[in-house]
């Protein structure tokens, strides 16, 4: 080689150009993406079909939709008069007709503004709690949106929901101040509790039937009978939701404790909960919670159910948030430590945070089963949507009605179940830009 | 010469600040740490070196009882580390600690890793936490960063922020495990002149490290441990031009050899 | 650890159960335990309270008294004459039964889709995607109700076969009926058959054990030939071609077998209004294999999903840049570390379709929910009883699975080092 032939040095720059014919356009991205073997122009063929199919079964079904009729019978005949004799179409006229039924069970029409006040409240609650923009000071209100809630849905007096939110507030200030004077979180956790038990369970009942006869106010009281739908599977999803994070995170906790006794009690609670289908804990709290309390002790089905059903999602919540606490290097913990914090303030202010960020898109994911189980309640009697699917269909006008109220409650769920997965992932992807 | 003026301020005091007398510890039946006795006076820059396995960072977390020894004795600034609960809050708010692999609280920014501590362990108003916490930013050299979060920062910055958030704890004393070691080589400066800082304000440190430069310039005193014991401690000229112990020999022409 | 300080320890104070690291645990300890026991002691007590004011004792001898139901779906012999024990354990096998079928169908379905969703043809990746949103977003109790209105209402009567010009017709060569009153399909029969074994409980067919004996050996032998190829692979370096003997070793036995015994088919025929012969799979069975396949499905292929994009990019492009071609890829480098991932979330996601199968209670399928927990509860009004042993049986299940897999799952992890 001569020592020219190495050299090489270039005058002009070579302007951007267009990629040749075959690269380019709807034909090279067939090519690619729908035909690029036979097995791929296969399944794209049986997509396309398999497409087809379930357009040419539902399609036409759903065009001929029926909106403005009585019952089934006048769907059938208006239809049939469109369309020609025997031609089927979807019966919509039914969800136009019972709707609120779905949605609200058997609540008085007149009051149907107390569900959709309170569920526009939780909105308002859930805000801040969802959203990190909003102000801090409305998570004020999303701590009261519980006692606000029960009250809407289920009336009586104002002063029930009052005394219990005040007394717990003077329980856990004096819990603060307690904790702060002497650091010392068991023997507050018992002065609390014996504090609970012996003098604020009388006082609360003094000061709500003292206060019921200086200012009454009440709304009417309504039955759990009367609460249904859609309404009801929110309500106890909500609070199964709201509930079982804390216990599942202290169950967590517990189960990571180097104290054996606590230990295996949490582990066994854990492991017992999680052995048994949900439907066996529904019947237990229908049936058998009766033997478990005081003789004459009755107190309402939902709220036994609700109690259930967060023991039940509290023990799936402590499986997640420990999966959570593995995933934290022991480093964290070693720095808490050298700065001298507690136990305590290390978890809430370290730990935690960490432990639950990890862990969000698999709280979200047992938040969703949480909300589709409590369709499970249709077992023990209570009117959840899928209940009333089967009191609307046993009513003559539109009994052979099948497809058209299952798909109405399907939907619902849908929405709220995908929104909630689209919100975990909306927030996965904001909690990871955070630190970038 | 600057350097033995700087070393003048550099006082040691008769009192002590650490005793350590006949301390045994174990893992499970592995006799990690093997009769170590050891006072520190206030002042002294003391730097522990050894091999890997030689339980020189076990010794110093024991100092804060991130672990916790079985026999023997540990007087921290006139507390016995038992196994009382309030003397080791109160050892562990004096003793300022900073790690190999930093340990910054990746979910706050930096003001927020370093005012932490000082609101909930010493109750600091907050604001007056965030003054200083920008003092001791302004003194590890990047108070720009405050509101940053530990993943965006490198690792020489990162380590220096941990050296900040001990510091604003007031600590008495200060522990260094392998601060240099898990850092990219242009930043192993950084964190030594910080170090070095410290040092010349009269701080109390001990601090595990190889680097024999630093050792060097700011040490009164080195350690040198094998198997779980002291094997030779010297001045760091003695210690370095001049090892008694075959062992310490062997160590040195190992580390110092190329 | 033991501590073992020499710290002085005459002067104990009371203090120290809460201050001192050695006594604060055990405080804590025994605080809790009590707080247990005293919860626990409150529960039992109020039940004994209970069950004396409603003149109730605590007893299973209801057990061994005549159940007097009838079962529609069994695997063993039943009758209304046999006990209730007799009528827990049908519902226990058809729970097991069904819950293996949907297992197995669910990986088919999940492992198939969640490889099919990340399939670079455009349309089949969407359709696969809005099959996962769209079923694992409703609840399964709605897929059981959906499902078993179209299998009881679409498909015909048995009448509708009948008769000259029938409108409806037996499928795959006029073996397999789809009626509403569930599918009949052939059912084998052993001419020559070798008995059955009464193993106190129920009847083993000899048959069905000759017939798991024989594949087993086969694919005994099948490994073998393998593992023999394997040593001339690494021996000599080509793999010699088996799969001639192989197939030889998996099919001539069982074939031999099943001429030896006279093994053939007994096709379900109309007679009158209904079908006789064959196997009858209730309506009820059916709707709870299929839904609970369909929906938990969507969650086998987002494991397995996650399993695979779970190995970096950077595995398979070092087994490209090794040469190895992208089946050898698949099945060398990816697959054995996908499965690390895949299997804990698999193992819980088999335990929760075990556990759905007590919503067979929805559309009437006779499992355990249906029979302890249902019409014998009913009957004899041992709620207390029935729910305990009926949590102890699926926690039983539970942890028998888990352990199960959980043993795989280690067998798997151990062959990695």
């Amino acid at each position: 080689m001569t020592e020219t032939s190495s050299f090489y040095v270039r005058s002009e720059m070579i302007a951007q150009q267009k990629p040749p014919m075959s690269q380019v356009g709807a034909v090279r991205w067939m090519r690619e993406n729908l035909f690029s073997s036979p097995l791929n122009t296969f399944l794209t063929l049986a997509s396309i079909y398999v497409v087809y199919f379930i357009v040419t079964l539902i399609g036409p079904w759903l065009m001929r939709s029926v909106w403005d009729a009585n019952s089934l019978q006048e769907c059938r005949q208006i239809a049939g008069a469109k369309y020609g004799e025997g031609v089927e179409g979807a019966c919509f006229a039914l969800i136009r007709e019972r709707w609120n039924q779905l949605l609200f069970g058997f609540y008085p029409r007149d009051l149907y503004w107390r569900p959709v006040l309170a569920f526009v409240l939780m909105l308002v609650a859930l805000a801040p709690v969802l959203f990190s923009g909003l102000p801090r000071k409305m998570l004020w209100f999303s701590t009261v949106y519980p006692a606000v809630g029960f009250w809407l849905l289920w009336g009586g007096s104002i002063w029930l929901p009052i005394s219990i939110v005040a007394g717990l507030a003077a329980t856990g200030y004096i819990a603060m101040v307690l904790a702060a004077r002497s650091g010392l979180l068991i023997g507050t956790l018992v002065a609390v509790a014996a504090f609970i038990l012996i003098f604020f369970a009388p006082l609360r009942e003094l000061f709500q039937s003292a206060m019921e006869t200086i200012l009454p106010f009440a709304i009417t009281k309504m039955q759990s009978d009367d609460l249904g739908g859609f309404m009801l599977s929110l309500t106890i999803g909500i609070s199964g939701i709201v509930f079982s994070l804390p216990i599942g995170i202290l169950l967590a906790l517990g189960r990571q404790s180097d104290m054996p006794l606590v230990k295996i009690i949490c582990v066994g609670f854990i492991e017992i909960i999680r052995g048994v289908p949900l439907i066996t804990l529904l019947f237990t709290a229908s049936l058998l919670l009766n033997y478990f309390l005081p003789p004459g002790t009755n107190f309402d089905i939902i709220l036994r159910v609700i109690i259930m059903v967060t023991l039940f999602a509290a023990a799936y919540m402590a499986e997640v948030v420990r999966g959570g606490l593995a995933a934290l290097p022991r480093g964290q913990y070693e720095a808490a430590d050298a700065l001298g914090l507690t136990y305590w303030q290390a978890q809430q202010h370290i730990i935690m945070p960490q432990a639950l960020k990890v862990s969000i898109p698999n709280i979200v994911s047992n938040f969703i089963g949480l909300f589709k189980d409590t369709t499970l309640v249709i077992f023990i009697g209570l009117l959840d949507p899928l209940a009333l699917v089967s009191a609307i269909r046993a009513d003559t006008a539109w009994s052979g009605t099948y497809w058209e109220p299952i798909m109405f409650v399907g939907t619902l769920f849908f929405i709220v179940c995908f929104s909630m997965s689209r919100y975990s992932m909306y927030l996965e992807k904001k909690l990871k830009t955070d630190h970038r | 010469m600057a350097e033995t003026a700087k070393r003048a301020k550099m006082e040691i005091s008769d009192e002590v600040a650490i005793d350590i007398r006949q301390m045994n510890k174990w893992y499970g039946t592995f006799h990690v740490l093997r009769d170590i006795n050891m006072t520190v006076n206030r002042g002294e820059r003391i730097v522990i070196c050894g091999p890997s396995g030689s339980g020189k960072s076990t010794l110093i977390r024991c100092i804060n009882r991130l672990e916790e020894h079985q026999q023997g004795k540990i007087v921290v600034d006139g507390t016995e580390l038992t196994s009382d609960l309030k003397n080791i809050d109160k050892v562990r708010s004096e003793v300022g600690m900073v790690f190999q692999h930093f340990n910054l609280f990746p979910h706050l920014t930096i003001l927020e890793n370093l005012t932490l501590a000082p609101i909930w362990v010493r109750k600091t108003p907050k604001r007056e936490a965030e003054e200083v916490a920008m003092h001791f930013l302004g003194k590890v050299k990047i108070p720009e960063q405050a509101h940053k979060y530990p993943g965006q920062l490198s690792g020489g910055q990162q380590q220096r922020v941990a050296i900040a958030r001990s510091l604003c704890m007031k600590p008495r004393i200060m522990l260094f495990d392998e601060p240099t070691s898990a850092l990219d080589p242009e930043m192993i400066k950084e964190v030594l002149d910080t170090m070095i800082q410290l040092a010349e304000e009269g701080m109390t440190m001990i601090c595990v490290t190889h680097e024999m430069g630093f050792a060097q310039a700011v040490a009164n005193r080195v350690i040198f441990m094998d198997q779980g014991q002291i094997v030779e401690q010297n001045e760091p000229k003695e210690f370095f031009n001049n090892p008694k112990s075959d062992r310490t020999k062997l160590f040195l022409s190992q580390i110092l050899g190329h | 650890m033991a501590s073992m300080s020499e710290i002085p320890r005459a002067d104990f104070r009371l203090s120290m159960l809460i201050y001192d690291t050695r006594y604060r645990s055990i405080t804590i300890q025994v605080l809790f335990l009590l707080a247990f026991l005293a919860l626990m002691a409150w529960l039992v007590d109020n039940t004994i309270q209970n069950f004396a004011a409603l003149g109730k004792n605590f007893s299973y001898n209801y057990l061994g008294s005549r159940a007097g139901y009838d079962i529609n779906q069994m695997l063993v012999q039943y009758s209304n004459d046999s006990t209730h024990g007799r009528a827990l354990l049908i519902g226990l096998l058809n729970t097991l039964f069904l819950g293996f079928i949907s297992c197995i169908l669910a990986t088919l379905i999940g492992v198939t889709v969640g490889i099919l969703r990340l399939s670079r043809n455009w349309i089949v990746a969407r359709l696969m995607t809005v099959y996962v949103e769209g079923f694992r977003n409703v609840p399964v109790v709605l897929w059981i109700v959906l499902v078993n209105a179209i299998v009881s209402i679409s498909a015909p009567e048995p009448k509708a076969f009948r008769g000259e010009d029938p409108s409806a017709s037996m499928i795959l060569f006029d073996s397999v009926a789809i009626t509403n009153r569930g599918v009949y399909v052939p059912e084998p029969l052993f001419s020559r058959s070798l008995g059955n074994i009464d193993v106190g409980i129920f009847l083993i067919s000899v048959d069905l054990l000759a017939i798991i004996a024989v594949i087993a050996a086969s694919i005994w032998g099948y490994r073998r030939i393998q593992a023999k190829a394997t040593v001339v692979q690494n021996a000599t370096g080509t793999r010699p071609v088996t799969l001639w003997m192989s197939l030889a070793v998996l099919i001539l036995p069982l074939v031999a077998l099943l001429l030896a015994t006279g093994f053939h088919l007994g096709y379900p025929e109309l007679k009158g209004f209904n079908f006789v012969g064959g196997t009858q799979a209730r309506t009820s069975l059916i709707a709870m294999w299929l839904a609970l396949s369909i929906y938990s499905a969507t969650y086998i292929a987002e494991i397995v999903r996650g399993g695979i994009l779970a190995i970096s990019r950077g595995q398979t492009e070092a087994a490209y840049a090794l040469g190895l071609r992208p089946g050898q890829t698949t099945s060398l480098v990816v697959l054995p570390q996908a499965m690390r991932v895949m299997i804990p979330p698999m193992i819980s996601q088999y335990l929760s379709i075990t556990k759905n199968t007590s919503l067979g209670i929805a559309v009437g399928y006779m499992d355990l929910k249906s029979t302890l927990g249902g019409i014998t509860m009913n009957q004899t009004g041992r709620e207390l009883e029935s729910m305990l042993l009926m949590m102890a049986i699926y926690l039983t299940i539970s942890l028998i699975i888990s352990f199960v897999m959980n043993l795989y799952n280690r067998s798997i992890k151990l062959k990695e080092r």
